[in-house]
């Protein structure tokens, strides 16, 4: 479960203070599936950074899974990043030269995971995200964006995370694969029941997801349920 | 993060830029092969010098005359005709002096029928060989008889041997002429090794007696050498030997003296010395050359870390601690250096080989030198490979994936 109280982040240059979060409180269960929308610069991408730990506010408190974020050190937080967040970025930021089963292991192996265990689990999570079988050894500059896409989801997956974070997951893809992925997103929230959180400033993007949260100028303005839910493509 | 996968990494890592990672190992390669080559061939030539001081013998002294300082004109050494068979047998009342070898020796054209060669012809006393540590590879010492008759008989050196009848025969029993008068060979001296001044390869032996009365024509000496009992008496025996010469020759001042005393182990002392400051020079040349290998080294892992930025970000963000990422660049560096040091070695040692080979001086590879080599390529890894690998580790996740 996540927990947001009164989170602010000012980042500090040598004489401007600029707020990017000013006091965002909100609760997102396990299991929900949540996109945070909201226009560029409106301090998204700082909220995500906050629920990913990869940063930490600079006030209020943030408890992932009853466990307080904001005060760890650098590598703690990197512990946290490794046992229970999966990242999916917009620009799938793969290992280029690296396969595609490499880019999924690489998770596993910061996690001293037992080598027999790893590839199992690489394919598992590939195949959950729907990657086939042919493109396992290919190299991951050879992929199309969706397929990348998919081996990043697949990334994001290996570890078993609590929480899968997607920072505008459909970015860089068309519209016909952008369903595809979405469809992907609501089918590993309904069948595995993960918690899932979308990043985006896209309102349709946004609509396959549960539950919206707007925010506006480092402040939350609407939480609410998502009654217009849009369906995406399923695949198998 | 385990061994095995660091080392994967890394292996992947330098795969992946493999020309650039060539250019690398090319630099220290070429450093750390100059770094043995050149010592090799230092100490090469160190200890060939040292052998070839030690081969003409130790606990040495060699007295030579020289004009009475203060004159007017001073002649060079050896030049001067002050040292008299008298004298070598006054030496032998010293206590510490266990054989005296006086000798004469001048430069002759020596002919035999259809060959002919210029070197240093000596005349010496039943005791020069031991003194010298001279052995025979062939034939036989002059005999008592043959030094007080004074009989025209010649042992030669082996490379004379070699110019005048030609390579590894038998000269024993034929004649040669020098200067103009006839000489039978009933010996040839063993190689000592070594060329150029000094060397007792290219020389003939004669009786002392025969030298004088043929050759120079006259009964002064061109040196006397002194085999002292001991090392440790070394000095003394020199000043003994000074102290007696000077009031033989009535002189009041051992500034004014005319002869002069070389100590063999002094000798040997300067050359080592003059060796170990040209191995020190060499060395450092090449030690520069290691050292801007070091700095390609550190330029690459800069580069690759800039390069490498987002996928530093990322590994971040999917969990790699500090120590993760710095271990990772780290172990790339010295990776690096590590396959540099090994084929540097291989080529120092090629390269030393191929000197002694074409080159004619003698090299030797000594286990410091490579493992200094290796130790400074190891430390070149971890010290230049230290600050970018600190620089990717301190990076900001955030930062790192944002950079383009």
């Amino acid at each position: 479960m996540i927990e947001c109280k009164n989170v602010s982040k000012i980042y500090q240059t040598t004489s401007v203070e600029t707020p990017a979060l000013k006091g965002v409180s909100f609760q997102i269960k396990d299991g929900e599936f949540v996109a945070i929308m909201g226009p560029s610069g409106s301090g998204k991408s700082t909220l995500m950074h906050i629920l990913g730990a990869l940063d930490t506010p600079t006030e209020g408190e943030y408890f992932l899974d009853g466990k307080n974020v904001a005060s760890l050190s650098d590598d703690e937080l990197a512990d946290i990043r490794k046992n229970k967040i999966g990242f999916i970025f917009q620009s799938f930021n793969l290992l280029p030269r690296a396969t595609v089963i490499r880019n999924v292991i690489l998770p596993l192996v910061y996690a001293n995971v037992v080598k027999e265990e790893r590839e199992k689990k690489a394919r598992q999570a590939l195949a959950d995200a729907g990657l086939e079988e042919t493109q396992f050894d290919h190299l991951s500059n050879q992929l199309s964006g969706g397929q990348m896409q998919r081996v990043a989801i697949a990334r994001a997956l290996v570890n078993d995370p609590s929480l899968i974070l997607a920072d505008e997951p459909t970015g860089n893809l068309d519209t016909k694969t952008g369903d595809i992925v979405m469809g992907t997103f609501q089918k590993l929230n309904k069948e595995q029941k993960r918690t899932i959180i979308i990043i985006t400033h896209e309102h349709d993007v946004a609509e396959y997801a549960d539950r919206i949260i707007f925010i506006r100028d480092g402040a939350l303005v609407e939480d609410r349920e998502n009654e217009h839910k849009r369906l995406g493509a399923r695949t198998k | 993060m385990k061994t095995s996968d660091l080392f994967q990494e890394t292996f992947l890592a330098i795969i992946a830029n493999k020309v650039r990672s060539g250019l690398t190992i090319l630099g220290i390669v070429i450093g750390i092969g100059s770094v043995i080559a050149m010592v090799s061939i230092g100490q090469g030539s160190a200890k060939s010098i040292t052998d070839r001081v030690e081969s003409l013998g130790t606990n040495l002294l060699t007295i030579m005359p020289g004009s009475q300082r203060g004159q007017m004109v001073r002649g060079g050494m050896g030049s001067a005709t002050t040292l008299t068979l008298e004298d070598a047998e006054a030496l032998k009342t010293i206590s510490t002096v266990k054989t005296v070898a006086p000798t004469v020796s001048s430069r002759k054209q020596i002919t035999i029928k259809g060959s002919n060669t210029n070197t240093s012809i000596y005349g010496i006393d039943a005791n020069y060989f031991s003194v010298k540590s001279i052995t025979l590879e062939l034939g036989i010492a002059f005999s008592e008889v043959q030094y007080k008759s004074k009989n025209k008989v010649a042992i030669i050196g082996p490379t004379t041997r070699d110019t005048l009848f030609g390579e590894n025969t038998d000269p024993v029993g034929q004649k040669i002429r020098i200067d103009g008068q006839e000489y039978t060979v009933i010996g040839v001296s063993e190689s000592k090794g070594g060329t150029g001044m000094g060397s007792s390869d290219d020389l003939i032996y004669i009786p002392l007696g025969t030298a004088q009365q043929y050759i120079t024509g006259s009964d002064k000496l061109s040196n006397i050498s002194v085999e002292v009992l001991a090392a440790d008496l070394m000095d003394s025996t020199e000043e003994a030997i000074s102290a007696l010469l000077l009031q033989r020759h009535n002189i009041a001042s051992a500034d004014s003296a005319d002869f002069s005393i070389m100590n063999q182990a002094d000798m040997l002392s300067a050359m080592t010395d003059m060796t170990s400051t040209l191995t020190l020079l060499l060395g450092s040349i090449a030690g520069i050359s290691l050292i801007v290998g070091g700095i390609g080294i550190m330029n690459m892992m800069l580069t690759t870390v800039t390069e490498r930025t987002r996928e530093i970000g990322l590994r971040k963000a999917i969990g790699a601690k500090r120590g993760d990422i710095s271990l990772q660049f780290l172990s790339e560096a010295v990776t690096l250096t590590f396959i540099s040091g090994i084929i540097g070695i291989l080529l120092g040692w090629l390269l030393s080989y191929l000197v002694s080979h074409f080159g004619g001086i003698t090299t030797t590879i000594s286990p410091q030198s490579v493992i200094l080599a290796f130790g400074v390529s190891g430390a070149i890894g971890i010290i230049f490979g230290y600050y970018p690998a600190r620089r990717a580790a301190k990076l900001n996740p955030i930062d790192a994936l944002r950079y383009e």
